[in-house]
């Protein structure tokens, strides 16, 4: 991949985080994680030591200074890891360090031999490979002698490296720097930072890699989960854009449309945006494209943020779609959520399980512009790359419906995701002759000859009907209108 | 940390042999049952024993029974006792439990971390 000589490493199995790291934590060295309080740091660091003894075979200490043993078995069983049968197995020591300054009396000199020994016995009954030590930065609150202290840590660091193990040791965010008793100081390899930011009432996890010496590694700010399954980094661009590139295309559900995308209609795993203002019929065109495929027998999984799938149904039967035929055979699946429900890393999150679940063949997203009440603009497109990404990976045509805001320029406003959209399909609706006239054009469609007309259309009860030809508009006076796309 | 004048159990003591196993609690005072964590016979170590067993010659003559562990030999000991620290003294009886890290040099804080004196602030 590159000629720089990588290091070895050591995959944590966490989801996404070997990728962004081409591989893991640097084997044999110690890593820094660091974050404020509940941003995720022990769960990182145990999942890594615990994936480490499940996954890879490497035995593991756990030293823990905040939680007690009793404390930390609870909370990683509700991720599904067993500590009680993990320790039983002979794979796992956890070992729970408490220091308390107010039980102990400091006079004269001492080092911190005790520790080392406790390590040292720990490792060596388990033959480990892997430690995390869960917050050495407790060590300060806990002992005077800051003097002392930062000898033995220097002491500590170059020990785990004598040992060759794999390292993971967590600290609490400082306010100037990346830890509060500057850890990331004595650790030259590779700094993990966690945050977990609320903005507008959402929060969202991010992951940063601050340093990775000797190795390639994504640079951004990699949104984060942590669900049920454990804790799942988004590389949102790292996934590559290494997805296949089908040649068979599939209809939009509407024959005139299909003839304006090269005759054939999208391609099969790529992504189509449907952008218009209110009432232009985004939400028709993609049940038209969910009717076709499910015409085809595939299945198709539509994600809702507006409005309930009764509704929905409802509505597209007055055009003569007739939706609910497919839920009943099991075809059409509809998942609907507020938006503000949770946060963009919990959709996300929800959103991939539902695929991965059902295992669709198209995906209807409407309308993504929802979920900008919970997220800014650059979180939502990170979002839908790293959907679209999983979407293209796994072959799944999706189509992503987007409103225009009436008040503002279309290409702005869509801007910001339309470069993720291989097909981009675009609404409009003007008023003419007193009456309102809907016109749609394909403003991109990449991989394909398309038409460059502007066509008009109606709603009708048999659907969507694309007028033959050049709308007479463009020779009217309200051309300029639908012209000024 | 009120420097407010408690009983000091110290004083109240009565002549034993000081080699004596554990023996039963007098009725009239405690013994001292205290626990010295070492790494090997390191300086500091050595310091700590013998800082420790003039202390007790002083102020608890016949009062006390020093344990010594060598964590090198007993590393599974330090769990028990939740030791960091090199070398640990622990106070295990009188309860509640006491500890004392470093060499012992400083005689007045050994004092005041066995309990055998009360804290004493410079600037109270």
């Amino acid at each position: 991949m590159s000629a720089i000589q990588e290091l070895a490493k050591s995959p944590t199995g966490i989801h996404g985080l070997d990728e962004i790291t081409n591989g893991g934590v640097p084997k044999g060295r110690p890593t820094l994680v660091c974050g404020g309080a509940g941003s995720g740091k022990t769960l990182l660091a145990a999942s890594f030591l615990l994936n480490g003894i499940v996954k890879f075979g490497e035995p593991g200490v756990l030293m823990t200074f905040e939680e007690t043993a009793e404390e930390l078995a609870s909370d990683l069983a509700s991720l599904g890891y067993d500590l009680g049968k993990l320790v039983e197995e002979g794979k796992l020591v956890v070992d729970y360090v408490r220091v308390e300054r107010s039980e102990i009396e400091e006079t004269g000199e001492y080092d911190l031999e005790g520790l080392f020994v406790r390590l040292e016995h720990a490792v060596s009954s388990v033959g480990a490979q892997r430690i995390v030590l869960d917050t050495i930065e407790s060590l300060f609150a806990g002992l005077a002698n800051p003097g002392i202290l930062r000898a033995e840590l220097r002491r500590l660091f170059r020990w785990l490296k004598d040992k060759g193990l794999t390292a993971v040791l967590t600290g609490e965010r400082g306010d100037a720097a990346l830890t509060r008793q500057g850890l990331e100081e004595y650790v030259s390899d590779a700094v993990i930072l966690l945050d977990h930011r609320v903005e507008e009432q959402v929060s969202t996890r991010r992951l940063r890699i601050v340093k990775y010496r000797g190795s390639h590694h994504g640079t951004n700010e990699y949104p984060f989960l942590i669900d049920r399954d454990g804790l799942s980094v988004l590389p949102v661009t790292s996934l590559g854009l290494s997805h296949p590139a089908l040649k068979e295309r599939v209809s939009t559900g509407v024959a005139k449309l299909d003839d304006m995308l090269s005759g054939q209609g999208y391609y099969r795993g790529s992504t189509v945006l449907l952008s218009g203002t209110a009432g232009t019929g985004k939400t028709s065109l993609a049940a038209h494209f969910v009717d076709a495929a499910c015409r085809r027998g595939e299945c198709c999984l539509y994600f809702l943020f507006e409005e309930s799938p009764q509704q929905l149904m409802r509505n597209m039967l007055s055009i003569g779609i007739d939706l609910q035929q497919w839920v009943k055979r099991g075809l059409l699946q509809f998942q609907a959520e507020r938006p503000s429900r949770f946060g963009l890393e919990t959709h996300l999150a929800s959103m991939q399980r539902a695929v991965a679940k059902f295992k669709p063949a198209v995906t209807v997203a409407d309308p993504i512009t929802n979920l900008l009440t919970v997220g800014t603009h650059s979180d939502v497109r990170s979002m839908l790359t790293r959907i679209i990404d999983y979407l293209k990976g796994e072959s799944i045509t999706g189509l992503f419906t987007s409103l225009t805001p009436g008040s503002r320029e279309l290409e702005e406003t869509d801007a910001g995701i339309s470069s993720l959209m291989d097909t981009w399909v675009v609404l409009t609706i003007a008023e003419q002759n007193k009456r309102r006239r809907r016109w749609l054009s394909v403003l991109k469609s990449r991989g394909m000859a398309h038409s460059d007309t502007v066509r008009e259309y109606l709603l009708t009860e048999r659907g969507l009907q694309v007028l033959d030809g050049e709308p007479e508009a463009r020779s009217g006076g309200g051309s300029k209108a639908a012209a000024g796309l | 940390m009120a420097a407010a004048a408690k009983p000091q159990p110290g004083y109240r003591i009565k002549v034993q042999t000081q080699l004596n196993a554990v023996t039963p609690l007098m009725t009239s005072s405690e013994t001292f049952l205290l626990r010295l964590y070492v790494a090997g016979q390191t300086p500091k170590c050595v310091r700590a024993f013998e800082n420790l067993k003039r202390i007790c010659e002083e102020h608890l003559p016949g009062h006390y029974h020093i344990e010594m562990v060598d964590l090198l030999q007993n590393p599974q000991l330090a769990r028990g006792d939740q030791i960091l620290a090199v070398p640990t003294l622990v106070r295990r009886l009188p309860e509640p439990i006491k500890k004392i890290i470093g060499d012992l040099s400083n005689t007045e804080r050994v004092l005041v971390g066995l309990d055998l004196r009360p804290a004493r602030r410079l600037n109270t």
